[in-house]
Parts: C-alpha cells; structure tokens; sequence
C-alpha cells in the first residue's frame, strides 16, 4: 500500500502545522524559519514521506519558508527479566543481553514537536494580518 | 490535559527534553520554543473521548485491522452468524469508496455505518465519532471497527477501541509480523485466516508467525481459522465472550486504557 503512504504523511504534517501555527500566535511570531520533529521508527511514519509532505502542508501558512529538520530516535528496549537497556532493531525487540522477548519499548515510537524557531512579528507589525 | 501531562516521556526518551528552559532568544533576533507535542494529540484526545462513550455505555469495542482483502467483513459475516442470539453488535465500516462492506453487514439484520473515507488510507477517531451518533449504543455489547485495509497507517491512530484485531491471511506469508513492526506490535489478538488454503500454499507456518510477533515483544494471542469453512471459529467467539466480560468487569475500575511501549492511547 505504498502509494497511500503520501496521504497519511500529509495529514501528519497538517497536525504539525496547526500545533506550529499555534505556537507562533501565541509568541506573536511573523514567521517560523525551523521546525525540529522527533519520529521513532516505530511511529508508523516515514521519515522521507513526512519531508515530501511538509511543504504541501506548510504552503500559505505562517510555517510556508520554514526547514523541517527530523530528528531520528533510536529504539530502545527494557528487559523485564535481566532490566538491561539495549538499543534494538524496530523489527526485533528482544533483550540485547538476553535474548529474552518480554521487553518494555522505552523509546522509538516517538511522533514529537520538539522546537520552534520563529521570527517576532513585532518590527513587521504595520504588514501583519 | 494531554499537552502538558507528560504521558509521552519516559525515561528512554526524556533525553528529548532540553535541560535549559522553554524559550530561549538567538543572536540572529529569532525566538525558539521548546514544544514537545505529540503529532497526534489531537486524534489522541478525540479517542479518548470515543472510548468515554463507549464506557458510559457499556460497549466494548474492537478495533480490526489487516491488509486489503484478509478477510475482516467475511469473518464479520460468519461471526454475525454465530452470535446474533446472542449479543447485540454493531459495525462501523472503513471501506475506501464503496458501500459494498457496509451492505454486506445490513443483509444480516445489523446496524452497519459506513465512513467514506474518499483517499484516506486510515480511520481516524474524528471519522469515528462522527460514526458513532448515527448509532444507538445503549443497545449495544460490542461495536466492531473495520479498519481500511492496509498494513501501515491505521496502527498509528488511536480510534478509542479497547482491543486490536490485526489479521494475517495465509497467502500473505508468515512473515508480515517482521515487516510491518508497527501493525503487528499493536496486535491484541492475531488471527490467521483463510486456514483453509494452507493446505494449498504448503509453506505458511503459522509457528513461525507467532514467533515473529513475540520478537516485536508482544505477548498476544495467535489463533488460526477459516470464516469460509469454519474451522477455529469457536476460539475466536470464545476470545469476544471473554474479553466482553472482562471489559465489563474493568469499567468500575476506570481501567480500560490501552498501553504501547512509551505511548499511552
Ligand atoms: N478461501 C477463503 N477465502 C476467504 C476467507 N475469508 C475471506 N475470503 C475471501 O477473501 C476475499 C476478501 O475477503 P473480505 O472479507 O472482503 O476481505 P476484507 O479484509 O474485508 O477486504 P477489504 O475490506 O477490501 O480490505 C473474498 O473473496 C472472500 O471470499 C476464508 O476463510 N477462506
Ligand atoms: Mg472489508
Ligand atoms: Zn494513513
Ligand atoms: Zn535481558
């Protein structure tokens, strides 16, 4: 189903957009030049899609010239038998140590709006909207 | 609420968090804000609130999911089947742009909505409140949820069910579980359908399935059946029974959340 994937990336990247449009307006921002995003691979998001997605979404926004950068989270597993913490393939979530499949995920399924740069609207006040 | 509580941090990600305070001004005159939202808060918060209806009346929920064609409405169909004495059900359908799904369940006498979801690959909680006040829950032991078939979005949005269905039809092979983490990780129960081509296909091992789900660290059950010749449906009847009851039995306790890994949905 590869080809519905652009669908699902936009409508993540229109839920990013409105929580950025939020902050801005809240800062007084005129415009927003860097939006940071955290996505774990077990997010259900692909990162190369999201980075399509973004300006489709962002376009006529207050985020319209701002740079997404995605930041990749590892995965990381806890083991419910010997308790280490060990970094995984998102395919193969058992104990680095020990092999053992009763694991806790303790990162990488992460969808997060991290930071905001933005610029203050107040020099511009006379051409805001 | 949800933006502030936190629930997404654990101590695995909260590295994520800077130490130094929320705004801080660079030399370039630019502002920068430290967020830390959820992308899918809102989806998130909307299902919660469709789990809260479910709660108030009593209906247990299940969430179906698998790719296109596995075989959700012909198992819908033969459970409507065995349990139409029985239970009061109800269908919420995903079907992409035909009512054809949808129609299948009314011919058996049941209540089924259909979202039009147009292009969408996914049900979303939005889509599925919308559904819900077409529906008389009071009436109802459990909605079931027919998610578009497809084996990577619909795992992402919470829809406010209190259990996952994810199937897997033996001719899809028995290693989707190992290419597709996300599905199959927010399995509550897999089913193996169309057991009745194994036979057939000669290689499906559905062993080496349920191996593969426990590598993804997740301890559900694996249950293997036909809707077309019916064998192993009694399981699967029996699996619905029994987690109606203990739905039931959590209500008081206000426990009906579901937990993945850091996420709480
Ligand atoms: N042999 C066999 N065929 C089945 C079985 N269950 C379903 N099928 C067939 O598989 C095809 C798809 O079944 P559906 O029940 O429509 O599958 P679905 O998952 O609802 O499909 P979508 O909603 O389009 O994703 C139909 O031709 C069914 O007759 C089964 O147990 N055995
Ligand atoms: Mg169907
Ligand atoms: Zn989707
Ligand atoms: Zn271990």
């Amino acid at each position: 189903m590869k080809y519905w994937q652009p669908m699902h990336e936009l409508a993540i990247c229109q839920a990013l957009i409105a929580q950025v449009a939020a902050v801005a307006r809240s800062e007084h921002a005129s415009s927003v030049t860097d939006v940071y995003v955290s996505v774990g691979p077990l997010s259900g998001v692909e990162c190369p899609l999201v980075r399509s997605a973004f300006p489709f979404a962002a376009a006529g926004t207050v985020a319209g010239e701002a740079t997404l950068h995605l930041r990749q989270t590892p995965v990381r597993v806890s083991c419910e038998d010997c308790g280490a913490e060990t970094e995984v393939a998102a395919n193969r979530l058992i104990c680095g140590r020990c092999s053992n499949w009763r694991t806790q995920l303790i990162s990488g399924d992460e969808l997060l709006l991290q930071r905001v740069v933005m610029r203050s609207g107040r020099p511009r006040r006379n051409n805001d909207v | 609420m949800c933006e502030s509580c936190g629930c997404n941090l654990t101590h695995g990600n909260e590295h994520l968090v800077a130490a130094d305070g929320h705004l801080a001004r660079t030399s370039s005159g630019t502002e920068s804000i430290e967020v830390l939202k959820g992308l899918l808060d809102a989806n998130d918060h909307q299902a919660r609130h469709n789990r809260e209806h479910f709660n108030q009346h009593r209906v247990f929920a299940v969430n179906l999911m698998s790719s296109p064609g596995a075989g959700k409405t012909s198992l819908l169909e033969a459970t409507i089947d065995a349990l139409a004495g029985d239970l009061n059900m109800a269908v919420i359908e995903g079907d992409l742009e035909t009512e054809n799904d949808a129609m299948r369940i009314r011919d058996k006498g049941i209540a089924a909505i259909q979202i039009s979801t147009g292009s969408a690959c996914h049900l979303d909680a939005h889509m599925v409140h919308s559904a819900l006040h077409e529906l008389t829950l009071d009436e109802l032991d459990v909605l079931f949820i027919e998610n578009v078939g497809n084996l990577v979005c619909p795992a992402s949005f919470d829809l406010g069910q209190h259990r996952n269905v994810t199937l897997l039809s033996s001719p899809e092979g028995d290693d989707k579980p190992a290419k597709y983490p996300v599905m199959f990780r927010a399995a509550d129960l897999l089913l193996i359908t169309k057991s009745d081509l194994m036979e057939v296909l000669g290689d499906f091992d559905p062993e080496r399935a349920g191996a593969y789900l426990r590598r993804l660290a997740n301890p559900a059950p694996v249950l293997v059946l036909s809707a077309r010749s019916g064998f192993g449906m009694q399981a699967w009847l029996d699996w619905i029974r029994e987690e109606i009851n203990l739905h039931r039995r959590r209500l008081p306790q206000e426990k009906t959340d579901r937990h993945i890994g850091s996420r709480t949905v």
